[in-house]
């Protein structure tokens, strides 16, 4: 028994998700989009304890530009999606840092900042250095079907010396590599030029206000929308997906199926099983955040204007699955009180602090040993970040502390279904978002554009050049 | 449907989806791409907009007539029906 069709149906209402959503219904395909949480966003959501809103995944979007710079990621999302850009009500950064054991480099959302650090800092790497940027600005990084490279390697043709190499990858890494120790080399382009050449911004009120506009114009364009419903399994026939079936078992038929839920998910949601597939291709980066609300913004006791410092201590920085719970060797510090909110603020001061962690570890703790293990790890990580905060006497931002909160690998699991709590999900992306069965495409994380700006284009792109574009899909 | 009407038509889509463009001083003979900053898929949605609002199908092998105001215009015009 079948209770409805659909010209398409999407796995997931992740930012993904929601504009593959806008792009169809937009131009009137009948589209539904199923979610298994009751909250959307995905990765990139927000939620309320005690009465306070809290954000999880996103620090910063990145990809920011300032109005009237055309042509890049965020003018390409705005347009495709009719959103004036206004409806983000985007606020820049301050300045940002990557901050290692004897270096610091300082960027903000002008570049010239940046180059200027880089060269002051390490005038033999001068030439190398303009070589590689000059090769991120030619390349194509939007095609689907580039042959893939180490970044590592290509990198390592312009730049020798470790410290900037590890330093340029370490927030390039942290902000959305899926693969231990290196990155595509499109996959840096994409952060580099995300995180570098454009630059960081934030709604005043979060990621709650992107949402809330992805959701509006999905519904405003007659998108159908299914809280709480799971996908449970893709039956298909013949190579094609020919239904779904939920979680309380009711099947939905659709023409074309778009699932962000990952690639190893998708190929394990998938009649018959794709186990093999999906084991091949399963990331296993996850991270813990900590984070901390005060009662003023910590610039007033000397944290200062930075919004995010990237940091490292170790000689080499090693970006992998770490053996301990918590690698508290490196991470990533938001301040999100550092955005300049023009002449507005955050009611409350905000401390996050990001570190790459272990799944396997969180998963398999019972319930009491789960609470022992954030309550110690939430001291190891803030201790361990403040490192590279100015010093401040530790009965300050403790006597200014309101509440906490943290997460870990188990809350990615549970809230993105990624296998392994896998932060930025398969090592190896499909780019294309074509399957072994015709009719159902990825999109977002595991289609590698990266961001949430990236996410957003996934959808886009994947909903134009699988159905929109695709001349045999008009009836 | 006059030529001019026409124009407009195609005007209101792309304001629609390149909000951020001036189209006040659009010169019907040059180029849009010469004079906007349109991609390939800001053209694909105009080809879009054109089946949604007004029903018409632009072929892919008809994509060149789209490449200025008055080839737009001259390709578009005839394509119109008239309302019963």
């Amino acid at each position: 028994m079948k209770d409805s069709h659909y010209d398409v149906a999407i796995i997931g209402c992740g930012m993904s998700g929601l504009a593959a959503g806008i792009r169809l219904a937009h131009f009137g395909r009948k589209v539904c989009i199923f979610e298994r949480h009751n909250a959307p966003g995905g990765l990139n959501s927000f939620y309320s304890l005690a009465g306070r809103k809290y954000d999880v995944g996103l620090h910063a979007l990145t990809n920011y530009v300032a109005p009237g710079i055309k042509g890049t990621p965020l003018g390409k999302l705005l347009r495709q999606l009719r959103i004036e850009r206004e409806e983000f009500a985007l606020c820049p950064q301050k300045q940002s840092r990557i901050a290692f054991r004897d270096c610091s480099l300082r960027f903000t959302n002008d570049f010239g900042i940046l180059e200027d650090e880089v060269l002051r800092q390490f005038p033999r790497q001068a030439d190398g250095w303009r070589a590689l940027v000059r090769a991120v600005k030619t390349f194509d990084d939007v095609s689907l079907d580039a042959k893939p490279q180490s970044a590592r390697a290509v990198v390592a043709t312009h730049l020798t010396d470790p410290l900037l190499i590890d330093m340029i990858f370490c927030p390039l890494m942290y902000y959305g590599s899926a693969q231990e120790r290196d990155m595509e080399f499109g996959q840096f382009i994409i952060m580099f030029k995300a995180l570098f050449l454009e630059g960081f911004a934030r709604p005043l009120d979060g990621v709650r206000v992107i949402i809330r506009v992805l959701l509006e114009k999905f519904r405003e364009a007659g998108g159908e929308r299914r809280m709480k419903c799971g996908v449970s399994r893709i039956v298909s026939e013949q190579g094609r997906a020919v239904r779904l079936v939920l979680d309380d078992g009711t099947e939905i038929a659709a023409d074309r199926i778009i699932s962000s839920a990952g690639f190893a998910e998708t190929m394990r949601l998938c009649e018959p099983s794709q186990i093999a597939a999906a084991d091949q291709n399963t990331g296993v980066l996850s991270y813990a955040e900590t984070i901390s609300v005060f009662d003023r913004p910590p610039a007033e006791w000397g944290w200062g204007d930075d919004t995010i410092v990237f940091f490292n201590d170790s000689a080499r920085f090693d970006y992998a699955k770490p053996r301990e719970p918590v690698d508290l060797r490196s991470g990533v510090i938001c301040l999100p009180n550092n955005f300049d909110y023009a002449g507005g603020g955050l009611p409350e001061g905000i401390l996050r602090v990001t570190a790459l962690a272990n799944y396997e570890l969180w998963a398999d703790l019972t319930d009491d040993d789960y609470r022992a293990a954030k309550q110690r790890w939430f001291g190891e990580i803030t201790r361990s970040a403040r490192r590279f905060l100015p010093a401040v006497d530790d009965a300050v931002p403790a006597g200014a502390q309101l509440a906490t909160d943290m997460f870990t690998p188990r809350t990615i699991r549970k809230f993105t279904g990624h296998i392994n709590g896998a932060i930025y999900g398969a090592p190896h992306k499909i780019r294309n978002g074509r399957t072994h069965l015709s009719n159902l495409y990825l999109c977002g994380t595991d289609q590698g554009f990266l961001g949430i700006v990236g996410a957003m284009l996934s959808g886009i792109s994947m909903a134009n050049f699988h159905v929109l574009q695709d001349r045999t899909a008009r009836g | 449907m006059t030529k001019d009407n026409c124009k407009k038509l195609v005007i209101d889509i792309i304001s629609d989806i390149a909000p951020d463009e001036d189209l006040s001083a659009i010169k019907p003979d040059i180029r849009l791409r010469d004079q906007l900053q349109l991609d390939s898929m800001d053209f694909l949605d105009i080809v879009m907009e054109l089946r949604k609002r007004h029903g018409i199908e632009v072929p892919e092998a008809d994509y060149g007539q789209l490449a200025s105001l008055q080839s737009c215009a001259d390709y578009l015009t005839p394509k119109f029906v008239p309302k019963a």
